[in-house]
């Protein structure tokens, strides 16, 4: 069984949200990533979301791309953030990390390259934005055969039809953005997330989890009512960014967000 | 448009493409985020529909006669044809156009689209200006809002075009992310219509993007060369023996070549821009020196690093400094069909004064790299040789960055 699936049937025994950060790894500097991730999970955080930094990160709003070029003036490269997830492993061996990015340095490096390196350095789940399930077949033989979740996303303007067969090319669980917009909006409407998620739920058993638009623990708590799983992005980017420069206060700060996203999920 | 579809039902036609899902080949495709997969499918849902329309073409046709001034000429250079003592050379006078380049062609034909599928709101990317003036325009005809996104950058470069925009009634935003060109703004006018998918219709310049604006754009830019063709055949009584065009994104370039692929005998040019040359990097040519990636939408040539990352671009022409270029390119390269070669800045520099002084013609900075690959190969060609070079906007939107060049404020 999978890390992500055997971590959602412990939570779903447990009756307990998934809380999931995003972090850009190498944002803002190399050194703060590894360190980042396990305070994310002392702090509440089941599964690790961590963003491959892209040059033209076109689905991403402000905060967000702010991150990818920070990282980038490191010259952080798809390799480098499957590295920093083979050291996070070395003390962390159960809590699933997903990579989340664009295309474009997984064609490069080869899907099968790709999937080999990533699977093997303990990396559970791929998300990749830009390559919806048409695009997909070559892409998700590869992840297959190395074992690696292909997670995603189902947007507010997704058909029945697309939603189901969303769901059958997915594994680990499928991803609901909450509204039509770029990553860090600030539109989220918890009674239309519902309406979609119980739609959702007609075409899987798929653990669902919702993001873009979450930003605080009263928000956190509203969606994790009718989601499996948070995810949490902009907003702890958003604290990064505040303390660029000072690794421990990034650590501090982060911390500080989670603990109050769970403490508001488990009430 | 009537007449392409015909051509296009012949079997081992190299006008059979993109199959249904939008792919020349391995390139091409749809490489969005999820959000607009629907609206991408609204998209080809009506353009099948009106491409087929009798009152659509009507209503298109009439709008490329009256509004933009079409048919437009096909020029004999005799001046520029002498000097060089070669090939006879014809320029199609996109230039002379409504807006003054051939970006208007595909304008008129997608904001006609976007007024039937109830859409109230237009926006575009834009490099030199020219596809963002030919947005604005068409959209204060029909009294759409038009947003224009460009890189900061090439506002400073730009200056008249941006002012000619704001006359026209559209919004102008700075693009301040990435390189701040065309790449960004692309990047942003696709963030733009992800949060307002649901007013509002995306007009893309150029034939790169995912399906099926490659397909859409190429379908409304291929009223040019079907034009030349006839008229190359009513003036030389026979078959150009060359035809050649710039390729950024590569929409003048496919409107020429596409009703030229099935003749066998016509040799075709692609030229992009070479910048500082290039074996410096500095240069804007990913289909003679980058090599395939994914970006904006479709799998194709791309200029980018060993780690996946897009490299920034340069050129003269803001029109060239792009990345990436349209999917049917890179096939068009890969199958052989059409030869890409490069230009550079001091070149193509050459090639602006040259036609200037000689024709009394002023090209844009982009159509001056089709202009001085024309020069170098017309004296290898005889006399009684036929080129086609497609001049596809004028240079008065250039002279500031002409005369800066050459030491001179304007």
């Amino acid at each position: 069984m999978s890390r992500i699936k055997s971590r959602f049937a412990d939570l779903e025994k447990r009756h307990r949200t998934a809380l999931i950060p995003y972090v850009t790894a190498g944002d803002p500097e190399p050194s703060v990533t590894v360190p980042l991730m396990h305070a994310m999970v002392e702090a509440g955080a089941d599964l690790l979301e961590l963003g491959v930094p892209f040059s033209d990160p076109m689905a991403d709003g402000p905060v967000i791309q702010a991150a990818s070029e920070r990282a980038l003036v490191h010259h952080i490269s798809l390799k480098n953030v499957i590295e920093m997830v083979k050291e996070f492993r070395q003390r962390d061996n159960d809590t699933p990390v997903i990579l989340m990015g664009y295309l474009n340095p997984v064609e490069v490096m080869g899907y099968e390259h790709f999937a080999h390196t990533a699977a093997r350095a303990g990396v559970d789940g791929v998300l990749t934005v830009d390559i919806p399930p048409e695009e997909s077949r070559d892409f998700l033989v590869a992840l297959k055969n190395h074992k690696l979740d292909p997670i995603y996303l189902i947007a507010p303007t997704s058909s029945g039809e697309r939603i189901r067969s969303i769901c059958t090319s997915a594994s680990g669980f499928v991803y609901y953005v909450s509204v039509k917009g770029v990553t860090g909006a600030a539109n989220l409407e918890v009674a239309s997330v519902a309406d979609k998620v119980a739609e959702i739920r007609q075409s899987t058993n798929l653990p669902i989890g919702v993001g873009f638009g979450i930003n605080d623990a009263n928000s956190a708590a509203e969606v994790g009512k009718v989601a499996d799983a948070v995810v949490v992005g902009s907003a702890i980017i958003r604290r990064v960014a505040d303390n660029a420069g000072d690794k421990d206060a990034i650590v501090s700060e982060v911390s500080a967000l989670l603990q109050s996203m769970r403490m508001a999920l488990d009430k | 448009m009537s007449k392409m579809n015909e051509q296009s039902m012949q079997a081992g036609s190299l006008t059979n493409m993109p199959d249904a899902g939008g792919h020349f080949g391995v390139y091409g495709g749809m490489f969005v985020a999820e959000t607009l997969m629907s609206p991408l499918a609204e998209l080809r849902e009506a353009y099948e529909r009106y491409r087929h329309d009798p009152e659509f073409i009507a209503e298109l046709d009439y709008d490329l006669k009256h509004f933009v001034g079409r048919p437009s000429p096909l020029y004999f250079a005799r001046q520029w044809s002498e000097k060089l003592a070669g090939a006879k050379i014809y320029l199609k006078r996109e230039d002379l156009n409504h807006t003054g380049a051939h970006k208007i062609n595909n304008t008129v034909g997608q904001a006609l689209l976007a007024k039937r599928m109830g859409k109230k709101r237009v926006i575009a990317e834009t490099g030199a200006g020219q596809h963002g003036v030919a947005t604005a325009t068409v959209a204060a005809r029909l009294n759409m809002e038009c947003v224009v996104y460009m890189g900061s950058e090439d506002i400073k470069r730009q200056a008249i075009n941006v002012y000619r925009m704001r006359l026209l009634g559209a919004e102008v935003i700075p693009v301040e992310s990435g390189s701040r060109t065309l790449k960004d703004a692309l990047n942003e006018a696709m963030r733009d219509w992800v949060t307002n998918v649901d007013d509002t219709f995306y007009i893309i310049g150029t034939v790169a993007g995912p399906h099926p604006y490659p397909q859409m754009v190429r379908d409304f830019q291929t009223i040019l060369g079907r034009e030349a063709r006839e008229q190359i055949q009513e003036m030389e009584g026979s078959m150009p023996d060359t035809i050649i065009a710039c390729v950024g994104g590569g929409s003048n370039a496919i409107g020429l070549f596409y009703p030229f692929l099935d003749d066998k005998d016509v040799t075709i040019y692609g030229v992009e821009a070479a910048g500082n040359g290039l074996d410096t990097g500095h240069h804007a040519a990913p289909l003679c020196a980058g090599r395939p990636g994914v970006l904006h939408g479709n799998r194709t040539y791309l200029m980018e690093d060993n780690d996946g990352q897009i490299i920034e671009t340069h050129s003269i022409s803001a029109g060239l400094d792009y990345p990436g270029v349209g999917p049917e390119h890179s096939w068009l390269k890969d199958i052989g069909r059409v030869q890409y070669v490069a230009i550079n800045d001091d070149e193509a520099l050459q090639a602006f004064h040259q036609l200037t002084r000689i024709e009394g013609i002023m090209p844009a900075l982009e159509s001056s790299h089709a202009l001085a690959y024309a020069a170098k190969l017309a004296p290898t060609m005889g006399r009684d040789q036929v080129m086609i070079v497609n001049l596809s906007g004028r240079g008065d939107k250039d002279i500031h960055t002409v005369a800066t060049l050459e030491g001179m404020t304007v």
